[in-house]
Order: structure tokens, then C-alpha cells, then sequence
């Protein structure tokens, strides 16, 4: 459970990115935060791991205030992703890269083979094993970085824009993973600008603005509200859009699913003949 | 005469194991708004290095078939000589601004190339103009947002008043109010100047209304290629698994139902007016 | 990060900014010169006044005292070794035979140590004037109008565009390698140094990257397109300029006529202590 109260949050250069931010995140939630980029989004998570402190307010971790203890104890528990893989690999071989944070939590040796092993497997990592991260491509080496984060269990996993860059195919292979990750109980926080991504995975929404969060709610609620959704300076998703231009025809207007689209418009053919 | 023609080009990387792109040729006529897209690793990239002649000169190995920019062999050409015919925007903003504020960057090309100071001083007036970002003249790369970056970018290509420009998934790393302010400036040259575009990108819901030949590439080949409409509604276009406007999307689970809508949408507004034309009609 | 404040030249307009940093770099240079021609106390002081007025026209006394403040431990060691120096040695530097047991050998000594500590702060505190009111893409252009070749000018310009960006990639590293664990401050001291091979390998590796791209890019824009290349800007030197040159000229030759032809008063001697 992460709760955040009130907090407040200024850069060393004055820079204001988080002004009275208060949630709960309980467990086993999955929850995207979006908005635009300077919004505060990564800000705010980065408070979830004690990378940053509040300047006012608190912010507690399963109930253990983040000032009060080192970034590496919180990270036991919550894993953070970041957006380019590459300001994290460094090793010699994927295998050395995904034992790594298992080597900084002491983790014993038999047991960092057998999670080694367990992350390899999970993101389809173990032909590249014995390779140099170096060597491999964009998307796999983004997947050492999520396989090295997910190698210690943490309960919490964040993921920083985790649809950058990426193609379509990618994008839906990533949506299924997260999908694996919530049925196992993990709390996923995604932050991310990506509304059609979001549309697909249907999350607990999260807006930001201006360093507050402007609104929370079920994806459907928080993205076909118009008023919200130009708060928080993004788009509405295209399905929505669509919908938008068929109001005077009494369709509905919370749409964000294109499969409940469909329905939506067989059903409204068949009441209307 | 088309202003990029491309016959049996087949390119391996010196480190490469496997060819990056094999066959590829395409047709693009002058004026065009071309989009470039398909899988990670397709060979888009290639493809745009190939343009400007980065391959094969600056990357070595042997560039098979013919490839004609502006009338230009690449092959035979350096890339100093392409560059005054086609220009290159990369993904990452950061990467491509050298100098310590917008208008010296701006001018870099032109400085390249020996223009004479008076009209490199129109030229960059002008390229900050059209990109609107005239008021950010005087600030320094790393102030800026990605977004705005991408515009001095595109204002420092602007300014050598190349044929063809080529953008290489630009709006990547930024949100999609920035994205879309790229596309709108992207699509002003190309409509008011005449400049022939060719951008790379997945986001296809955002770019694809502003374009009229879309080519998708698949495992190094050419797979697609015509008018968007087409290709977004093909069924080889699904099977690949790019990012078809959902508005295309719909209008093909639609007629799977038995739903006909006609004419395919490619953008949210042309699927609200299709919808409501067919609706209205029953 | 502060270290780096110092080379983010702010863009303030003051007459001292828009002289032409190859007349700034002549009147150091005769600064530099004078500095050393004079080994007494009141020469020094006086050089060191002179280039206050500099300062406070170009409204850069902050920046100007932190350097000063940096400068500060070694000046205090040069005062302290050229003390114990004096003290021990036969005539040495101030003539005086040991032992040292007068009121007045005392302070002539004290006076020749401070001579010598404030030489080097005159040093320093005309360099430092200089780089803080030279911005960097003006020393660039200096440069290239001193004929040194362009490829060093670009390298030295774009390196210092790079500065902050670079220093914010490390940032993200070690808040990266941190969320996996890393705690830099632990272990022997041995330990320590290999805590910072995550941070310094994605930090190469990536300057590696970036540097391919970059090239791309300068080719990509006609680089090398030809050897007559022009120039945006062209720096002329003005009156002001040429004034500049001037004063230093008279100063140098002032000096110069000082130090041959009239004595120069020795401070607490002239105080009759």
C-alpha cells in the first residue's frame, strides 16, 4: 500500500514539479499515470522508491515513511523500470545483468541461479544468456532491463513510459505482460502519455496536471470526460473521438474499447431498423 | 520525372549478419507526404539513410541496386553533395542540436556549406519563421522542450531548402500534443513549400491524415504500397501488425458483422461521417 | 550540480560582454605579466583593484567571488609556505638573514607572503573575469578567427553545449543502478570505487552512442562540404576594443617603468611599525 499526503516537491533549480499531491495505491492495483511531459508524473513515482524526497508532505511505503529509510530498502519492495534501458545495462552478460540487484540485496547464490533462471524464462531471455546486452537490439535489451528489475519480486513494479519507441506488436506483447504481472498480485504503476495504450489496458486512471493530479477514475470514466482530458493537455482516445461526432445520434458517448464499439453500434442498428 | 526512385536495393550492414533491406523498390513523385512504417527492424532506418547516401558512405558495404534522389545517383554521390537535395531529421532530439543556441544551429548547414553570411541570415530568419519558433532564437538546445527541439531540428534542415525531407520517427519522445504540433508543421512545408516528405512513424492515428502514399516494409522488403486508404484496410497490413488508425479498425470489424460502411475512414472524423451517413440511411 | 553553474555562461548584456574576447585576452595576458613583474605587496593590491571596476560592470560579482572563494585554500598554503620558507631560509626571499627576531623582519616577511599569495589571486581573478564574461560560442568564434583550426573550435563548443545534458544522463544512471540496489556509499574503500562501474559504463557507453548520432547528424548537414566555411557571426574588433588594448598597453608600460625606475615602499615600513 503507497500512500501520499499532500505532498509537495521542488527541484534543487526551483523548478515547482509537484504542489499538493495526495493518493492511496493499494495493493495489487494497476494504475497508469498520465499527462503531459512536465506534468510531474515521473516526479511523483520516482517518490515511490525515496529516489526523491518530498519537500513538504509524507509518503509512506507499506507504511514506512521514505525519508526515513535508503533508496536501496525501498527498492526491495518496489521495482522501477526506466524509460532507456541502456542508463542501466552495463554487464558482461545478460545473465550477470538480471543477477544484478539480487547480488545488492544478498540475496544467497542458489537463489539468485534459480530467480536468474525464472526472469530469463518469463521475457524470453534465455538464448541470450551468455551474450553482452551490448549486442543485443532496442526491444530486447529493453526486456533484460525489465527481466533485471522483476528478477527480486518486488512487489510494486513502475514503468517509466514504457511504450516509447515501440511498435505495435511490442506494445500488445508488453499490455499481455502486464496482464501476467497484475494476476500474479503485483501492484503496476505505468506512467505514460500513450492513450491509446491505456484504452487497450483499461487501468485505473490517474490525470495530472501542473503538478496535481486533476482527476482519478476508471480508464473509461477519465478519458471520454472531455473537460478532464484537456486539463491534463492529451487527447481523447480515437474510438472515443469517433463517437464524440455521433452524439445527436444518441449513441454513447464513454466508449474508449473498439470490440464495445462495435457492439455499441450493431446494437443501436438493431434497435433502430 | 519521380524525385526518389529506388530499384533492387539491397543493403547489408559491415557488422550485419542478415541483409537490412532486400529488393526495395518504390516510386515517390514530387510533393508527396509519403509515411514509412512497419515492425521494429523492417528496415525503415536503412531506408532513410539511404536517401540521403549516409548508406553506404558513411556506414561502408556495398549498396546493391539503384537508388535516384533528385536525379542524383546516391551511390555515386558524398553525402555533402545529397545533403543540399534532401535532408534528414533524426529521432532523438538531443542529438542533433550542436551549437550553444537555436539560430547558430539553424545556420549550421548553411555555415557547411559556404553561403554567404547575408544570406545565411535570410535563410535562417526564415526556416525559425516558418517552424514558429522565431522567439526561441536566442535559447540554448538544452532548455527546450523535446518538442521544440524537434522544430529546430526540422528549421535547421528547413533552411538548406532541400527536395525532400526525410524524418526518421520524430516525435518518439514526445507526448502527443507535441507529436501533433510536428505533423501540423511537417505538413505546412510540405503542402506550402513543396518539399517531398517522407516520415517514418508508428503513431498512425496521429500522422496518417496528413499524408496521400503510405509504404509499409516487413523483414527488409516493401510489402505495401499506395494510397492510405488501401493499405491501412488490406489484410496484409493486419497480419504484419502495425498500428492501423482504429478508425480504419473499426470500419473492418464493422463489415466482418455485415455492417457495410462503403468508404474507408482513415481518420476519426471520416469514420464519424461514414457512421453517421450509413446510420442515418436505415 | 554547481561544478557545472560555472560553465553555463548566463546571458547577460553588459558592455564587458560585448567586448571582443581577443582584447580581453591581451589585457589578461598583461595582467598575467604585470603580476609577475611585481613581487611587492602595494603593486599588487593595486592590480588587484584595477580589476574590480571590470567586475562590477559586467555584474558578475557572485560568480566572481566563488571562483575567489575556490582559490582561497591555495592562496592560504602559497601565503603559509612561502612564510615558513622565508622564515627558514638564509636571504631566501626577502633578504632577511635568519633567525627572524625583529617586529620589522616579522612583517616584512608576513608582507612578502601576502605579496606572493595575492599574485596568484590577481591570476585567478582576471581569468576568472574573463571566462565569465566571454560566453562560450564567442571564445569559439575567437577561435576560429585566430585561425586555429574549426575542428577544434566545434569540438570545444559542442562539448560545452553537452555539459548539462551529460550531467543529467549521470544523474538518471545512478538514480537507475540506485533502484536496483546500488548504494554507492557502501563498503571498503576499495568497494566503493567499483560501485561507481554501473554508473560509469552506461555513461560511456552511451557518450559513444551519442556520438555516432551526432556525426550522422554533421553529415547529415554538409559537413565538410567545404574548406571555405562561413559564418553567421563575425566578431570585429571595435573601438572599445581597441581601447581596451590600449589601457593594457599603458599598464604593461607603467609597470614596466615602476618596476626599473622607482622604489616601491615597503607597507609596514611606511607605516613606521
Amino acid at each position: 500500500m503507497i500512500e501520499i499526503k499532500d505532498v509537495f516537491f521542488t527541484y534543487p533549480n526551483g523548478v515547482e514539479a509537484l504542489r499538493g499531491v495526495s493518493l492511496s495505491i493499494p495493493d495489487g492495483e494497476f494504475i497508469a499515470i498520465m499527462g503531459q511531459n512536465g506534468a510531474g508524473k515521473t516526479t511523483l513515482v520516482k517518490h515511490f522508491n525515496g529516489l526523491l524526497k518530498p519537500t513538504r508532505g509524507e509518503i509512506l511505503v507499506d507504511g514506512v515513511n521514505t525519508q526515513k529509510v535508503s533508496v536501496a530498502t525501498l527498492a526491495r519492495n518496489v521495482g522501477f523500470v526506466f524509460q532507456n534501458p541502456d542508463h542501466q545495462l552495463f554487464c558482461e552478460t545478460v545473465e550477470d545483468e538480471v543477477a544484478f540487484a539480487l547480488r545488492n540485496f544478498d540475496f544467497e547464490e542458489k537463489v539468485i541461479k534459480r530467480r536468474v533462471a525464472w526472469a530469463l524464462n518469463l521475457l524470453d531471455l534465455e538464448e541470450y544468456r551468455k551474450t553482452s546486452p551490448f549486442m543485443l537490439s532496442g526491444g530486447e535489451r529493453k526486456r533484460v532491463a525489465l527481466a533485471s528489475v522483476l528478477a527480486w519480486d518486488p512487489q510494486v513494479v513502475i514503468l517509466d513510459e514504457p511504450t516509447i519507441g515501440q511498435d505495435h506488436k511490442q506494445k500488445e506483447r508488453l499490455r499481455q505482460f502486464i496482464v501476467q504481472l497484475t494476476a500474479q498480485q503485483k501492484t503496476v504503476i505505468i506512467v505514460t502519455h500513450d492513450v491509446e495504450f491505456v484504452a487497450e489496458c483499461a487501468p485505473h486512471v490517474i490525470l495530472m496536471a501542473n503538478g496535481k493530479i486533476v482527476a482519478e477514475g476508471s480508464a473509461r470514466q477519465m478519458l471520454t470526460n472531455l473537460d478532464l482530458v484537456t486539463q491534463a493537455s492529451i487527447a481523447p482516445p480515437q474510438i472515443t473521438q469517433i463517437f464524440l461526432g455521433l452524439t445527436d445520434l444518441g449513441l454513447p458517448t464513454d466508449l474508449i474499447d473498439i470490440h464495445a464499439a462495435k457492439e455499441a453500434l450493431l446494437d443501436f442498428l438493431e434497435a433502430n431498423p | 520525372m519521380p524525385i526518389i526512385e529506388a530499384k533492387g536495393l539491397t543493403y547489408t550492414y559491415p557488422a550485419g549478419t542478415k541483409r537490412a533491406i532486400e529488393n526495395v523498390s518504390l516510386k515517390i513523385e514530387r510533393g508527396e507526404f509519403v509515411i514509412l512504417t512497419g515492425p521494429s527492424g523492417c528496415g525503415k532506418t536503412t531506408l532513410c539513410r539511404c536517401l540521403n547516401g549516409l548508406v553506404p558512405h558513411f556506414y561502408s558495404g556495398k549498396l546493391e541496386g539503384d537508388i535516384l534522389v533528385a536525379g542524383l545517383n546516391v551511390s555515386k554521390r558524398s553525402v555533402q553533395e545529397l545533403a543540399r537535395h534532401v535532408g534528414l531529421v533524426f529521432q532523438n532530439p538531443e542529438n542533433q542540436l550542436f551549437a550553444l543556441f537555436v539560430e547558430k544551429d539553424v545556420a549550421f548547414g548553411l555555415e557547411n556549406m559556404g553561403v554567404p553570411r547575408h544570406e545565411i541570415r535570410e535563410r535562417v530568419d526564415w526556416a525559425l519563421q516558418m517552424t514558429g519558433i522565431e522567439d526561441l532564437r536566442e535559447r540554448a538546445p538544452h532548455e527546450l522542450s523535446g518538442g521544440q527541439q524537434q522544430r529546430v531540428a526540422i528549421a535547421s534542415v528547413l533552411a538548406m531548402q532541400p527536395d525532400v525531407m526525410v524524418l526518421d520517427e520524430p516525435t518518439s519522445f514526445l507526448d502527443p500534443l507535441g507529436a501533433q504540433k510536428i505533423f501540423e508543421v511537417i505538413s505546412e512545408v510540405n503542402r506550402k513549400l513543396g518539399i517531398t516528405v517522407v516520415l517514418v512513424e508508428h503513431r498512425l492515428d496521429l500522422a496518417s491524415r496528413y499524408s496521400n502514399h503510405v509504404v509499409i516494409m516487413h523483414e527488409g522488403r516493401v510489402v505495401l504500397d499506395g494510397e492510405p486508404r488501401e493499405v491501412f484496410q488490406s489484410k496484409k497490413a493486419r497480419l504484419i501488425g502495425v498500428g492501423i488508425p482504429q478508425a480504419t479498425r473499426l470500419h473492418h470489424l464493422l463489415e466482418e458483422s455485415g455492417l457495410r460502411l462503403g468508404r474507408v475512414p482513415v481518420t476519426s472524423e471520416e469514420a464519424s461521417q461514414i457512421i453517421k451517413e450509413v446510420l442515418r440511411r436505415d | 550540480m554547481s561544478v557545472f553553474d560555472g560553465l553555463r555562461f548566463r546571458k547577460v548584456s553588459s558592455p564587458i560582454h560585448r567586448l571582443d574576447p581577443r582584447a580581453k585576452f591581451f589585457y589578461v595576458i598583461v595582467m598575467f605579466v604585470v603580476a609577475v613583474v611585481f613581487s611587492e605587496l602595494l603593486p599588487l593590491i593595486v592590480l588587484f583593484l584595477i580589476q574590480m571596476p571590470f567586475v562590477f560592470v559586467a555584474g558578475v560579482q557572485r560568480e566572481w567571488i566563488r571562483s575567489l572563494r575556490g582559490a582561497l585554500f591555495l592562496a592560504v598554503m602559497i601565503f603559509t609556505f612561502n612564510f615558513i620558507f622565508g622564515y627558514l631560509s638564509p636571504g631566501g626571499i626577502t633578504g632577511i638573514q635568519p633567525p627572524v627576531d625583529s617586529l620589522s623582519e616579522y612583517l616584512m616577511l608576513l608582507e612578502r607572503s601576502l605579496a606572493m599569495a595575492l599574485r596568484f589571486i590577481v591570476l585567478v581573478e582576471s581569468f576568472s573575469v574573463f571566462f565569465l564574461t566571454t560566453s562560450p560560442d564567442h571564445l569559439g568564434l575567437a577561435l576560429e578567427q585566430s585561425h586555429v583550426p574549426y575542428e577544434f573550435c566545434f569540438a570545444f563548443t559542442t562539448a560545452v553545449r553537452f555539459v548539462p545534458v551529460l550531467a543529467e544522463e549521470a544523474q538518471t544512471i545512478m538514480d537507475a543502478q540506485k533502484a536496483r540496489g546500488l548504494e554507492l556509499e557502501r563498503g571498503n574503500f576499495i568497494k566503493k570505487i567499483r560501485n561507481y562501474i554501473p554508473i560509469l559504463i552506461p555513461l560511456i557507453v552511451s557518450a559513444i552512442r551519442r556520438s555516432l548520432e551526432l556525426a550522422e547528424a554533421m553529415e547529415s548537414r554538409a559537413w565538410g562540404a567545404t574548406e571555405k566555411r562561413t559564418n553567421l557571426y563575425v566578431l570585429r574588433l571595435k573601438k572599445h576594443d581597441y581601447a581596451l588594448a590600449l589601457i593594457s598597453v599603458l599598464v604593461l608600460a607603467l609597470a614596466i617603468y615602476v618596476r626599473f625606475f622607482v622604489q616601491i615602499p615597503s607597507i609596514s615600513v611606511t607605516l613606521r611599525i
